[in-house]
């Protein structure tokens, strides 16, 4: 009975763009929390923002662009018949969600480090809204990290389904849609990266 | 050969498999223990109120018990209740399909319903006690409690996995799955209904996800997003919270609607009046509702802006339920009535809606909302809607779908006399409830003044009628499983398409896909109306 199922394209568009609706709403109610403790604490805001690094922002943000370009190539040349070079596009995309992860984990360890963490040493004697920054930058950057994760997760699986030719010219709806998740993960952070890293 | 005797009756063939129907069934016996458990927990809190000071129970047992009542009732029964069970067993044959768009994806739902009640069940058993903070799970106490809230945050959660992966199945299958000539304005208004809410499950869910998930990275990690000290702000957990939980209201009450919407018709043998307003009030129903959250806190002390426009965004919602309303009493109008058990269920939802909405908009007024705030008013209120609202219209569909699903006929006259003891034990229960409310009692309270212990005995001899009515309904239905006679392919004369297929219905519903050339329910072709 499924078979009519597995090759309704359109179906698996429709349902994979319901998915990111409620991904968007997932980080939604994050940014009305952002919106809420911002306009409470303007000021710590402003100089909580001050602290983050923005080279390795941008540094992150140009990762994440260069490899939403890498995705969308990667569907062009499967859609083209091109099995190798969409190979080793899709591999350069979960290659360039890695890089990211390795620069946020080196991020939040500078952080750590100077005992900047929930409740840590380096926030004790700061005013309320600055501890409060950087939850928020620590639940935020955190859930968008563990996106990526499961991005670059999946990138992985399709590079293989690639190279099995169970992802073909003909049949490349899981390949497309990954790509709208990895579409996802980089508008989230497209917003992300001013909302902390340039809010000073 | 039919869906339920295939692959022999093994339990693999069950929860293994995909088949939109068994997975109704599986929710159908798993929703209904649950349901019993949280009544048993009702019907308690009720023998407490025998006494107005300490008795049968601690005040600490007490907010476990309205805390897990709610829970169970809410995000167990009546949320997933009417799109799990009749909704995976019917959506697709309404619209003359084999199964929902992803089928795994479906029994993947199961399991996370599943898995989310094992982890509610869970809560109660281990950590430092029960959750006490009532179904809403308010800051700061929700933190601060050393009850076990993290669990039971995390079972809201999973179940809310469940609500989400449901409700995008759906819109793709009435996107993708209509049969040839199921036209939108040819779907049966139960489909409608399950579109709108579909919608509202997709987008709000998420955001009580990631509520609750701050709730727990909060009691763990003590970040202070809703700690003032912290710079953060309580209030902000209420608006997210009901965000969600105010459009899930909808979600519990406008595939009830859509029931009542198929059962009208076929017992009054006459088209439904308003075809379009009815299709289209519940996707108003679903935007309106989306707006109208903060009437939960008016008392909560935010900005008077905010209360005006909550209160008539409030206003506004009450219109597009009034139309549903309408429509059906027209519907009846010149009908040929046939009152079966399923009916005089339907109609009494007309009725204890009515009465659950009209209260409603009092509460949406400002200044009455500050008197009953928090009070059993509140409690009536809500009790209408949801359980006069939509779990009579889970009877009253279970009753019309029953010999569908089952094959199985039940005996009429228990059905009636399960209507007499629920319907009047139910308003004995909660309309005592709303004036008792009026006169001040506050709700989620253990002990209660002597002027208003009188209305307390009335409320709990009612869900002693109530509770009764309910083993009588449920104990007819599982002796008809058994014993029940053989039913017919159409034991109502319903001309949707389930009605085409026998009963049970074949394991691919239809031999052939069905072509469609009228509405679904076209009693009198030629007249109108």
């Amino acid at each position: 009975m499924s078979e009519t199922v597995h090759h309704d394209y359109q179906g698996a568009k429709i349902g994979m763009w319901l998915f990111l609706f409620t991904e968007f709403m997932l980080f939604g109610g994050l940014f009305i929390l952002y919106a809420g403790s911002r306009a409470l604490n303007p000021e710590a805001f402003h100089s909580a923002g001050r602290e983050l690094s923005v080279p390795l922002g941008v540094a992150n943000t140009v990762i994440l662009l260069t490899s939403s370009l890498f995705v969308a190539a990667a569907i062009t040349a499967i859609q083209k018949g091109n099995k190798k070079l969409s190979l080793i596009l899709t591999g350069l995309t979960a290659a360039c969600g890695a890089l990211f992860l390795v620069n946020k984990a080196a991020e939040w360890g500078m952080k750590f480090h100077h005992g900047i963490y929930p409740n840590g040493p380096g926030l004790a004697q700061r005013p309320a809204g600055e501890a409060l920054f950087f939850g928020l930058y620590y639940i935020m950057t955190g859930l968008h990290g563990l996106h990526v994760l499961a991005g670059t997760v999946l990138l992985t699986v399709m590079a293989v389904l690639v190279s099995r030719e169970r992802v073909r010219q003909d049949d490349y709806v899981l390949l497309e849609n990954s790509g709208l998740y990895w579409h996802l993960v980089d508008v989230i952070w497209i917003f992300l990266l001013p909302l902390f890293y340039l809010a000073a | 050969m039919s869906y339920l005797d295939r692959q022999g009756g093994g339990l693999l063939s069950w929860i293994a498999s995909t088949d939109h129907k068994r997975i109704g069934l599986l929710y159908l016996a798993l929703m209904t223990v649950f349901f019993f458990v949280a009544v048993g927990i009702g019907v308690a809190m009720r023998l407490k109120h025998l006494s107005g000071g300490d008795f049968l129970m601690t005040a600490q047992t007490y907010n476990a018990l309205f805390t897990v009542h709610g829970v169970i009732m809410i995000f167990l029964f009546v949320i997933p209740g009417l799109p799990a069970v009749f909704g995976n067993f019917f959506l697709p044959i309404l619209i003359g399909a084999k199964d929902v768009a992803f089928p795994r994806l479906n029994l993947l739902s199961w399991y996370f319903f599943v898995t989310g009640a094992a982890l509610a069940v869970l809560s109660l058993f281990t950590g430092h006690g029960p959750p006490d903070t009532g179904w809403t799970f308010y800051v700061p106490f929700s933190i601060k409690t050393g009850t076990n809230v993290s669990l039971a945050v995390l079972a809201a959660f999973v179940l809310g996995l469940s609500s989400i992966l449901t409700g995008l199945n759906f819109i793709t299958t009435i996107h993708r799955l209509r049969a040839p000539g199921m036209t939108w304005h040819r779907m049966p208004l139960f489909v409608w209904s399950l579109y709108a809410t579909a919608w509202i499950q997709v987008l709000v869910t998420p955001i009580i996800g990631i509520t609750l998930v701050l709730v727990i990275l909060e009691r763990f990690f003590n970040i202070g997003v809703f700690d003032p000290a912290k710079g953060g702000d309580p209030l902000l957990y209420q608006h997210m919270f009901w965000t969600y939980s105010h459009p899930a209201v909808y979600i519990m009450i406008v595939p009830a609607m859509g029931a009542i919407s198929e059962i009208i018709p076929t017992f009054s043998r006459k088209s439904i009046f308003g075809y379009n307003a009815i299709a289209y009030s519940s996707i108003a129903i679903a935007g309106f509702g989306s707006m109208v959250w903060a009437h939960h806190m008016f008392t909560s002390g935010m900005a008077d802006t905010a209360d005006f426009v909550f209160s008539l965004l409030t206003f506004i919602v009450a219109v597009p339920s009034a139309i549903k309303v309408f429509n059906w009493t027209a519907t009846l109008y010149k009908g040929s009535i046939e009152m079966s058990p399923a009916m005089l269920y339907a109609l009494s939802f007309v009725f204890l809606f009515a009465i659950g909405g009209l209260t409603g908009v009092m509460q949406g007024a400002l200044g009455l909302n500050v008197h009953l705030h928090d009070t059993y008013w509140i409690v009536g209120h809500f009790h209408y809607v949801m359980f006069g609202g939509t779990g009579f219209a889970f009877f009253a569909a279970l009753l019309y779908w029953f010999p569908k699903m089952t094959g199985r006929m039940y005996a009429a006259r228990p059905a009636y006399a399960a209507w007499g003891l629920t319907f009047t034990g139910f308003n004995i229960l909660y309309f005592t409830m709303l004036v008792l409310g009026a006169q001040g009692m506050p709700r989620r309270y253990y002990a209660h003044l002597p002027q208003f212990h009188d209305a307390h005995l009335v409320a709990t001899a009612g869900s002693w009628l109530l509770a009764a009515g309910l083993v009588t309904l449920f104990s007819n239905f599982i002796c008809a499983l058994f014993r029940g006679r053989k039913a017919e392919a159409n034991p109502w004369g319903g001309i949707t398409l389930e009605w085409t297929i026998s009963s049970p219905p074949p394991t691919e519903n239809f031999a052939e896909v069905p072509t469609v050339t009228a509405g679904p329910y076209a009693y009198n072709p030629g007249r109108p109306g």
